[in-house]
């Protein structure tokens, strides 16, 4: 063969083994996907929406207080993580500092690596220990200090995309600098920041090891948010783990609900930047 | 130049007061703007110290009980109150590095075959796909690890192992299922999506030039990636694969549910295991006394101190061609 030859055939090998590569890559969410519908669309029913957990044995209900609870630990987590990471986002677009803002950089895609279980250890030792029980405000906590690092650079580069002349116009106009930030940065930017946002809740939506010890998991309702609390993940996990084959059932039924969550957030964040971003993604 | 002057203007204070009307009003609302956006980025920046604090704080009794002698100890019996970690790092290195094994060239692969070498209509689909791959929460895996993986690997996967490779100490043992190599098995498909996303970013920010100049003396498009994008890319890649190894080591639920949890250090991949992290998801509610509580907390404080230096390092790395792309752009 020819040294031509020899090269042709090398990059067409080269091509099918990357294919394949991709091809291997994406086999399991097609399995995983493929079997979790199947298995959690039988599972699912009206009861699991309505109902508590029953005993082991006793067959049918559902995870009411567990799809409450994971709601309103999203709500906490917002509620610390959305405020602040968009008021820093703001502030390390502006700064006309050069050090502070590459050191938030570094610190928020460093947090953005550290285990979500050494976050629940911190919620743990700040609010758990303190307040001598487990809590959804622990829970809410510790989430929202996984949303935060996430919130505040998608926040801080979509406001360093909103033009200098605009502002300069707003500017020009007599209106104060909170002014401008308020009606015409954020308002710029919007889109860009809600999509942030809709990825970081994507992302805690499903977290698990930071609940384990805050939020802790609860079989019943609920009364205030300085109680433990049920949250859809934990839930799983329980029922996972356990030997019964009802709770196996209930634990798909239950990973489906939370999927389908997780990948309409993700869609919705994927829309609201549609030709915003078209080559790199969001995710830090 | 003019631009970031602009920009400074634009952001700064630079327009004079007086020339603000109604500036009492605006001022007021200025300083308190400033305000809040400083302590938004000042409680981050305590949040993050106060992580590191807090742990070696609740870590103490631990620290002041064992020294260095935790890392090295094997010995985990919290009825007699002697804790050792060592089977916990060594569970978290050998799940870790076997995920990684897997993970890396498949990985790689479909990045440099999504950013070089597919046809262009079948990039956004497959790039997505993976993102998607990326989004399923861990415990959604584990479950799938436990009901569908685990049978899998007992009834066909590890008998033939041991049938091929039985003679190597790495594939003896009873077939569980459960165990490192389910560990393994798992971490590889949860650390892939991010591989792949941090290397096909990468390779995106090498310039169209490099690719331009090694098509135009006649290299193929292989030869392209091999020479003129891979090697501009390399250390942004080694950020990328670093970035997925920091995931695998921390990575709890999916783990804690398929490696068996059982304190033991074997060399063979069947035999079950434990991790740091799912030692702290399964014990740390059951801890009973402050030096076990401790122990665990140590065991957290040593994870987020590999993480932090495993993410810092991979941070600085696919920065480096990310700052050498903007040079060359601007």
């Amino acid at each position: 063969m020819s040294r031509v030859a020899v090269r042709r055939a090398t990059n067409v090998a080269m091509h099918i083994l990357a294919a394949l590569a991709a091809l291997v890559v994406i086999l399991p969410l097609v399995l995983i996907l493929g079997f979790l519908i199947f298995r959690g669309s039988t599972a699912l029913n009206v009861a699991f929406f309505v109902h508590l957990p029953t005993p082991v044995g006793e067959p049918g209900g559902g995870m009411a207080n567990a799809i409450a609870g994971s709601l309103i630990l999203i709500g906490l987590a917002a509620a610390v993580g959305v405020p602040l990471g968009i008021l820093g986002g703001v502030y390390l677009a502006q700064s006309r500092d050069r050090r502070l803002p590459w050191l938030c950089r570094f610190l928020a895609d460093v947090l953005n690596g550290v285990p979500s279980i050494v976050i629940g250890i911190f919620a743990y030792t700040l609010i758990v220990l303190p307040m001598r029980r487990f809590s959804a405000l622990a829970g809410g906590v510790a989430l929202g200090v996984i949303m935060l690092p996430i919130i505040l650079r998608t926040t801080e580069e979509l406001v360093r995309l909103v033009p200098a002349s605009l502002q300069e116009a707003a500017l020009a106009l007599g209106l104060p600098q909170w002014k401008v930030v308020l009606h015409v940065v954020l308002p710029t930017a919007r889109a860009g920041i809600i999509t942030g946002v809709m990825v970081a809740v994507a992302r805690i939506a499903g977290e698990t090891a930071p609940l384990l010890f805050t939020a802790f998991g609860n079989r019943f309702w609920h009364r205030r948010l300085d109680e433990p609390i049920a949250a859809l993940p934990l839930q799983i996990f329980s029922y996972a783990i356990s030997p019964f084959d009802d709770w196996h059932r209930q634990a798909w039924a239950g990973a489906l609900v939370l999927i389908s969550l997780v990948l309409v957030m993700s869609l919705l964040a994927r829309l609201a930047t549609k030709g915003l971003y078209n080559r790199r993604g969001t995710y830090g | 130049m003019l631009k970031s002057e602009l920009a400074g203007a634009a952001t700064g204070l630079a327009v004079p007061r007086s020339l603000v009307p109604g500036r009492r009003r605006g001022v007021w609302g200025d300083r308190l703007y400033q305000a809040a956006v400083r302590a938004a980025v000042l409680v981050f920046v305590v949040v993050v110290l106060g992580i590191a604090a807090l742990l070696v704080y609740a870590a103490r009794p631990a620290l002041a009980a064992f020294g260095w002698r935790f890392l090295v100890t094997a010995d985990w019996d919290p009825v007699a109150e002697h804790f050792g970690a060592l089977p916990f790092v060594y569970g978290t290195l050998v799940s870790a590095l076997l995920g990684m094994l897997i993970a890396v060239p498949f990985g790689v692969g479909s990045a440099i075959y999504l950013a070089e070498l597919a046809p262009f209509w079948i990039r956004p689909p497959v790039a997505f796909l993976v993102e998607l791959l990326a989004a399923i929460p861990s415990v959604v895996y584990g479950l799938w690890g436990i009901v569908v993986l685990a049978p899998l690997l007992r009834t066909w996967v590890q008998p033939a192992l041991a049938r091929g490779l039985g003679f190597l100490p790495l594939f003896q043992g009873p077939p569980y299922g459960v165990g490192m190599l389910a560990a393994g098995i798992i971490l590889a498909i949860m650390v892939v999506p991010f591989i792949v996303a941090v290397s096909r970013e990468v390779l995106l920010a090498v310039p169209t030039q490099q690719r331009e100049a090694a098509l135009a003396l006649g290299a193929t498009r292989w030869e392209t990636t091999r020479l003129a994008v891979l090697r501009y890319a390399r250390s942004g890649l080694l950020g990328a694969i670093l970035l997925g190894l920091g995931r695998a080591l921390g990575e709890t639920m999916a783990v804690t549910m398929v490696i068996g949890n059982r304190p033991e250090i074997a060399l063979s991949l069947f035999a079950p295991g434990y991790t740091m992290a799912s030692v702290i998801a399964n014990e740390f509610t059951e801890a009973t006394s402050d030096l076990y509580l401790a122990a665990l907390i140590e065991i957290g404080l040593l994870l987020f101190v590999v993480t932090v230096a495993v993410n810092a390092l991979a941070r600085l790395l696919v920065w480096s061609v990310g700052g050498a792309v903007k040079e060359v752009r601007e």
